[in-house]
């Protein structure tokens, strides 16, 4: 029975949780000195051979900064496995509980993970150099153990094929008006990190009857936050209610037929840290990794393939990209997501049906 | 003295059996494989998260519409599409088997290429070519007819439409079935029926109809059970339209936080159903046996369509365009496409998807090894095993052939993604810590290739008359030298159709791998799947492709290698 109710623990994903408290120190360790990244670094990380990154950024993107990794380091090849933040976060509890470590560095879209990470003491206490020099400390865990690494909006977009400039939805209660029933895709908290934050702040600010009536347009319901941009520019939808700015902006750069939309109530804002975890089977590899994305030069890269926002002070967003500061958002609340993950997926889950 | 002593019987020297202990290992394994994650499941499904026993589970299950609406649309979903199955596979059969229509040849090899296609990858073209508004066929029927940009004539997010995709990859089950067991009806049966007077219609009705019926039947029970446990092409459809099936319900529940208890009671439903269609088909089966493979065979006389033959072809092909050649049109459209949802011309046509998935995509490399090594290892670790347990049951070796048999046909009720979680409760504990290897996927995949297996050599045994092997035995052979010499041959075909069978069963495999796999251990259809939760359809367009023609090799390979030359993959 003792045997049975420890495997039974460890596939409610609490074993992770169980099996790491026992060994995470009491005590809160304050930030550990900035690393910098050094040739023994290097050579350490080259003996590797490789880094494995859990993330939910946009395959496209994540892949290109996986190669600008393996340029900038030949010999360390990073495997990148994609999939939706909250599926990232399913899994690692899925894989710590049996022991297995197979991830040495994760970015998700849902920053209360790092939260729970963090109290499970599944994270390295680890401070990129650029990180410590430039980075402002809402920014950054106060005991080093993760830190932003990009942000996205979630936005309202349409096909401009479909929709004409003049008609198109301005605000969250625009997309309540009749003439768009049928005609909206949008995104599940479920699998989408991205989504989840979104809900929630949503949720807060403009109460949970917004999803009810929204519910009643007959949307189209997808997983990802990639998703619903993709669907608007082929055409399956007319209208996006949720999904990332960032590949709707990289599809319209690239001549698709799509334009964003700033809600005016506020585009709800996400948060995407970086964390090493402290099992990771490649630690040193893992470690040139976090510094290679913290650097100026991968934040820019990243702002610059992908419209994602960085937060490291010396990245200029490329021209006609409207910077993050002008935008009105919804503010981000992690440790409420972290709270009320349970709830929200439970009530949307209710009111949508999937 | 007119009684005679009668003689002691004299004493047979013993001869050591070396199958008996091949016969105790396999139903061990058996064991192993099924009833350790079934007991799990049903501990699962009666204790609450503190372990204390309970009943909330089902209550909770027979009560919540959030179950109910699920398994209502799942018994519909799987009644409509086997009886769609029924109505297109069987004539199809016939046609194939017991007349002159021409190229049914190129017609088996079409419906194998459907067999082959995984069911997730139709559903994901079936997208591209029938979304309301980017699908390809309504942007045609917009196009050709001026309707306007809202109408559209197939709207492949809807429940008519996901009872049609699984339909499409479902069939050839009842086919194969179907041929095949009008090719192994002799001639002879019929002739006498002509002989004796009986009109064409009347053979059909009394002689063919009757001979064909129990694979009719058991084709639409497979058929059934293949739609009510899919889990990929629901999980691609289902969502976007707004609504679960049983599989996608169980499979939402493994979702941060996991409730496994609810997910183990919701999957003995289907477990429940199943055994009593299984019951079913044996009362069905049960009442007519038929060994109509004696030592010698005529062959099938074929019936003369005359001018009719060209309109049988064309409605042959009319079906065969959904499962084939619509979809491989549109995976190949969007492969090369710069947008899925747009018709490629020499213009437009891009080589980026491919060089993304070959040069950019890190995952590749690794998905196509583990997906390779766990094909060819499952298909050859499951065929012996069918073999071993079809042999013992179809001729009642041992004293329990019926439970064996039972317990290699269970999995059939027990959906993938449930085996999956069965396995991993029970495998990510010592001593048998499996997660995270690929053994773990091996188990699953030999446990969920072994009823359709077993099925297909339990019946091809059951064709061939014991008298022939009873006949080696009379004359000295040990049971093992039997199997070798006389029963082997016999079933050399269905063997490798088998073997066939289970590796492009294990390429369409994805409703177990995606519990089980790690990110060492990925496979191809999990790859996929995880691509269209983000919407990448040109890689998935390419690697599916690339999916299909590793499929397609090793089917063609296999006929022809030497020896086997003159086997057609009637099976597969």
């Amino acid at each position: 029975m003792a045997a049975a109710e420890f495997s039974r623990r460890g596939v409610l994903g609490a074993a992770g949780a169980a099996a790491m408290t026992v060994f995470a120190s009491p005590l809160r360790a304050a930030a550990p000195e900035p690393a910098a990244i050094t040739p023994d670094l290097i050579a350490a990380a080259r003996k590797e051979g490789k880094v494995v990154y859990y993330t939910s950024i946009d395959l496209p993107v994540s892949e290109r900064m996986a190669k600008a990794f393996e340029a900038r380091f030949p010999g360390i090849a990073v495997r990148v496995e994609r999939t939706g933040a909250e599926r990232i976060f399913q899994r690692i509890g899925q894989e710590y509980a049996s022991r297995i470590h197979a991830a040495d560095v994760v970015n998700s879209s849902d920053a209360s993970h790092f939260i729970v990470w963090k109290r499970d003491g599944l994270l390295a206490p680890f401070v990129p150099e650029d990180v410590a020099k430039h980075y402002a400390p809402e920014h950054k865990d106060p005991d080093g153990q993760f830190a932003s690494f990009r942000a996205a909006l979630s936005v309202i977009g349409y096909n401009t094929n479909l929709v004409r400039p003049a008609d198109a939805p301005k605000s969250f209660a625009d997309l309540l008006d009749p003439k768009w029933a049928g005609k909206i895709v949008k995104a599940h908290p479920g699998f989408s990190g991205t989504i989840m934050t979104a809900t929630y702040e949503m949720s807060r600010d403009l109460g949970w009857d917004y999803f009810e009536k929204l519910a009643r347009q007959r949307v189209m319901q997808v997983q990802a936050a990639a998703d619903p941009p993709k669907k608007v520019a082929l055409g399956e939808r007319a209208i996006m209610a949720d999904g990332n700015d960032y590949v709707l902006i990289l599809v319209k750069e690239s001549g698709g037929p799509v334009e964003v939309v700033y809600p005016a109530e506020g585009a709800p804002l996400v948060v995407g840290p970086n964390a090493v975890f402290k099992a990771a089977p490649n630690p040193n590899a893992a470690r040139l990794f976090q510094c290679f994305c913290f650097t100026a030069e991968c934040q820019q890269l990243v702002s610059d393939i992908s419209g994602m926002h960085s937060f490291h002070p010396d990245v200029k967003e490329k021209p006609g990209r409207r910077p993050l500061r002008d935008i009105k958002v919804m503010k981000e609340d992690a440790a409420a997501v972290e709270k009320n993950a349970e709830e929200i997926k439970a009530r949307y889950t209710k009111i949508f049906r999937v | 003295m007119a009684l005679a002593i009668p003689a002691p019987a004299p004493r047979l020297p013993f001869r050591f059996d070396p199958s008996w202990p091949i016969l105790i290992g396999f139903s061990a394994a058996l064991c192993m494989l099924i009833l350790l994650p079934l007991s799990w499941l049903v501990y699962y499904s009666l204790h609450d998260r503190a372990g204390a026993f309970t009943l909330a589970n089902f209550a909770q299950l027979v009560t919540d519409p959030s179950f109910l609406d699920p398994l209502l649309t799942t018994v519909i979903l799987a009644t409509s599409s086997a009886v769609i199955c029924c109505l297109v596979a069987a004539p199809m059969g016939w046609l194939v088997a017991r007349t002159d229509m021409p190229l049914r040849r190129t017609v088996r090899a079409l419906v194998t290429a459907s067999f082959v296609t995984p069911p997730f990858l139709g559903a994901i073209a079936w997208e591209l070519l029938a979304a309301p508004n980017s699908g390809l066929l309504n942007q045609a029927f917009r196009a050709v007819t001026g309707a306007e940009q809202d109408e559209y004539l197939f709207n492949i997010y809807s429940l008519p439409g996901l009872i049609f995709v699984i339909a499409c990859y479902t069939f050839p089950y009842v086919f194969v079935l179907v041929a095949n067991a009008l090719d192994r009806i002799p001639a002879d049966l019929e002739d006498a029926s002509s002989i004796l007077g009986g009109s064409a219609w009347t053979t059909a009705r009394r002689v063919t109809v009757p001979l064909a019926m129990p694979a009719v039947l058991a084709g639409a029970l497979i058929a059934f059970m293949q739609a009510m446990t899919l889990f990929g092409s629901p999980a691609i459809l289902a969502l976007p339209a707004g609504f679960h099936t049983m599989t996608t319900k169980i499979w939402s529940l493994f979702q941060y936080p996991p409730k496994a208890e609810l997910a183990a009671a919701a999957s003995l439903p289907l477990l429940v159903l199943t055994i009593l269609l299984l019951r079913a088909e044996n009362f069905v089966l049960g009442r007519r046996g038929y060994s109509v493979v004696g030592g010698r065979q005529g062959n099938p006389r074929l019936v003369a369509l005359g001018r009719w033959k060209w309109a049988a072809l064309a409605a042959v092909f009319m079906v065969l365009l959904n499962p084939v050649f619509l979809p491989y049109g549109a995976l190949l459209n969007a492969a090369f496409s710069p947008v899925a949802s747009q018709f490629v011309t020499l213009g437009t046509l891009t080589l980026h998807n491919v060089e993304f998935v070959f040069f950019e995509l890190s995952a590749t490399r690794l998905a196509f090894e583990n997906t390779l090594i766990l094909c060819t290892s499952a298909a050859t670790i499951g065929t012996v095993m069918a073999v071993v347990i079809s042999y013992m049951t179809a001729r009642k070796v041992i004293a329990w052939h019926k439970a064996l048999g039972f317990l290699a046909t269970a999995p059939v009720a027990v959906p993938g993604i449930v085996l999956g979680v069965g396995l991993f409760l029970s495998y990510t504990r010592p001593p048998f810590v499996l997660y995270g290897t690929l053994w773990i996927l091996l188990i699953a995949f030999v446990t969920i290739a072994l009823p359709a297996a077993y099925q297909q050599l339990y019946s091809a045994f059951r064709v061939v008359n014991p008298d022939l092997e009873e006949a080696s035995r009379i004359l000295g052979a040990s049971r093992l030298g039997t199997l070798a010499r006389i029963t082997a041959p016999l079933l050399r075909t269905s063997v490798i159709a088998t073997w066939c069978f289970i590796f492009v069963g294990v390429i369409r495999e994805l409703s177990a791998a995606i519990m089980l796999f790690t990110s060492q251990t990925k496979v191809i259809s999990v790859l996929i799947f995880d691509l269209n939760e983000s919407g990448d359809l040109g890689a998935i367009a390419v690697l599916g492709l690339i999916m299909l023609i590793v499929t397609f090799a090793v089917v063609v390979l296999i006929n022809r290698i030497p020896g086997f030359g003159g086997v057609r993959l009637r099976n597969s």
